[in-house]
């Protein structure tokens, strides 16, 4: 039997029951749409965050608190608080291939100036952030060094903050509450615009380290340095020179594991893309829910479908045809629609990630349809169909030809 | 016509309903010759519908043997069986048993699908099939706008189509008025004295079995009798079961 002959057995069956073919695939359209869709927006954050580390510069380093063992428990990465003010300062006077550095240190606070208020990140960070972070101070002027020797009370704005704080009043020289201690304003930072789909860099509030330490955060630690290079080049040299002198400078054991990690920006975009690859796998792991769901369905319509057709069976099986030519019959039923509702639905979906910048909820988002996730949903939608189409094919299969012919 | 298209030889079927062991053929020995138009008789309930099936490889006896054309085919695989009920054998029912929805040309195309004939031959020997019972120009018409005795003229057809040994059926006039009837025994007689069909065929009208060449009477799941052109011979062919 000619699998061609059995696709069209199997499609003219279906087309007899327009409306409930349609509503059985439905489950699948939607399925495969919310596959795509939510892995297009997924991919869309990766790219995103791709490009904004990118756009930092290749001459950055970090250098971060790393797991360590105490008592025979390890701690995560970044469990540790092994990072002090004093480290970066020796970083920049010793190494002589970093060219500055800045300590970074950050807690989120509400944010209060007239009768405005705002929730934001509050970014410590050294002198020389400007110039490491390769982001400019647009209006008023970045803190200096006496700013962070002093922790004085002093704030530098990201431009959505100055937005929604001061609209379009001039905010220098005003006085802002964060946490309710006086802060005052002496720059804008440019905007960086939105990048990555659910960051907003310029979403945020410049204050010296030192003031976050102690005023906000009321600790002696840092929690990362940010390092620059004297050039790309030199990123190896600079990151080896900062193990060597962090490693003696908390007496670390030749043998011994670091209780850091110095890591450059191509580290850093790597684990950042990975973390949103885990989101892109949690979205379509969670739409691929829907499409089980909608593979039940069609299982479900497929068993109505053999109990209606059983004296149709019975003939067939009648005039000769085998166990196996039924199975494949009713499987390949399950399987146009699953596929069929697989290839709509990739349209439906296409088209979902397309128009979802519009809708005024993900202003701003970025989506990016890969062919993956196009050849994902498609097998994955066939193999819907094989799977729950199996079952109600091997049921007509094993039907006895005379209990079948005698069926009413 | 000495050649036995089919040999049985002490076939019994029990079937086992829960606990209750119901004997529908207690030992049937009978033997069937090539051209032949037997026609199977006796009350509901004698076995000969359970026959009916044995004899079309729709079932299997619980024991004896059953050779068709020399072939034991009492112990062969499923699919076996039903490529022989594709090849050798062609069914008429009661109830006609046509797709729904579906023309006549598809409906007996059926056969050839299973047995890999596809295309053009496919259609050429339906359209064949179907003149061969006088349904040309009736090809295109979907069996929901036939009347009874064309449904069971395509059934009919459709048994033809792959030129079997054996058309075996089942109370073909049962669904139809008399003339339907008489017309569809005259096809079936005409199919067995110039194209040499074997005919088997249950009915319980004597009036249907008078056009068979040989009747055998059943009871019980036994063989009561035999008659050959009207004359009782109850000594042919017949063995205790």
């Amino acid at each position: 039997m000619k699998i061609l002959k059995v696709l069209q057995i199997s499609i003219r069956a279906l087309t007899r029951n327009k409306m409930r073919s349609f509503l059985t695939i439905l489950g699948i359209i939607i399925g495969v749409a919310a596959v795509i869709a939510m892995v297009s927006v997924g991919e869309g954050a990766k790219k995103g965050v791709e490009e904004r580390f990118a756009a930092m510069g290749t001459n950055l380093l970090f250098v971060q608190p790393g797991s360590r063992q105490f008592r025979g428990v390890q701690t995560g990465a970044g469990g540790y608080v092994t990072l002090k003010p004093e480290d970066a300062i020796a970083i920049e006077q010793y190494c002589d291939a970093v060219a500055a550095v800045s300590p970074s240190i950050s807690t989120r606070a509400q944010v209060v100036y007239a009768n405005k208020n705002w929730n934001t990140q509050i970014q410590g960070t050294g002198e020389k952030f400007p110039e490491v972070r390769k982001w400019n101070v647009e209006e008023g002027s970045y803190f200096d060094e006496s700013h962070v020797a002093a922790a004085a009370k002093v704030c530098v704005l990201g431009s959505l903050v100055k937005q929604n704080l001061f609209e379009d009043d001039d905010p220098i020289g005003k006085t802002i509450r964060i946490n309710k201690i006086p802060f005052k304003v002496i720059g804008i930072l440019e905007s960086k615009g939105e990048q990555g789909g659910f960051f907003n860099r310029d979403d945020m509030i410049a204050a010296p380290y030192t003031t976050v330490m102690r005023r906000l955060r009321g600790v002696d630690y840092i929690s990362s340095i940010d390092v620059e290079a004297i050039s790309a080049d030199m990123t190896a040299e600079a990151q080896r020179q900062i193990t060597e002198l962090m490693r003696e400078r908390h007496r670390i054991a030749p043998g011994a594991d670091d209780d850091f990690q110095v890591r450059n920006m191509t580290d850093v975009a790597e684990s950042a893309a990975q973390s949103s690859q885990i989101m892109t796998i949690l979205l379509g792991s969670i739409a691929g829910i829907s499409l089980i769901v909608g593979g039940i369905g069609i299982m479900n319509i497929m068993l109505v479908s053999v109990t209606e057709r059983i004296r149709e069976i019975g003939i067939r099986l009648a005039v000769g045809a085998r166990e196996k030519d039924i199975l494949l019959q009713f499987l390949i039923e399950a399987i146009v629609l699953s596929v069929g509702g697989g290839l709509i639905g990739i349209i439906i979906g296409i088209g979902v990630s397309r128009l979802m910048k519009y809708v005024p909820t993900f202003e701003g988002i970025t989506t990016v349809v890969t062919p993956g996730s196009i050849l994902l949903a498609f097998l994955f939608s066939a193999s819907v169909g094989i799977f729950f189409g199996y079952y109600p094919a091997r049921k007509a299969s094993r039907l006895d030809p005379i209990e079948a012919l005698r069926y009413e | 016509m000495d050649e036995k298209i089919i040999v049985l030889e002490n076939i019994v079927r029990i079937y086992q309903i829960g606990e209750v062991e119901v004997h529908a053929l207690r030992g049937i020995s009978y033997s069937i010759e090539r051209s032949e138009f037997l026609a199977i008789m006796g009350p509901s309930g004698s076995g000969k519908t359970t026959l009916m099936s044995i004899l079309g490889l729709l079932d299997r006896p619980t024991s004896g043997q059953y050779f068709l054309e020399g072939e034991d085919i009492s112990s062969l695989s499923k699919d076996k069986m039903a490529a022989i009920r594709n090849k050798k054998i062609g069914f008429v029912f009661q109830n006609f048993n046509l797709l729904p929805r579906t023309t006549a040309l598809e409906n007996v195309e059926l056969p050839l699908m299973y047995s890999n004939i596809n295309g053009k031959e496919s259609k050429e020997k339906a359209m064949e099939a179907l003149a061969n019972v006088g349904l040309k120009g009736w090809e295109y018409h979907r069996t929901n706008q036939l009347s009874g005795g064309q449904m069971q003229r395509v059934a009919i057809a459709r048994a033809l189509v792959n030129e079997p040994s054996i058309i075996l059926a089942d109370e073909p006039t049962g669904n139809l008025d008399s003339k339907n009837g008489a017309e569809i025994m005259d096809i079936f007689t005409r199919l067995n004295r110039e194209q040499k069909i074997t005919l088997v065929m249950v009915t319980h009208d004597p009036v249907i079995a008078s056009y068979a060449r040989r009747r055998l009477y059943l009871k019980d799941g036994q063989i009561v009798r035999e008659e050959l052109n009207g004359k009782v011979d109850s000594q042919a062919s017949v063995q205790g079961g």
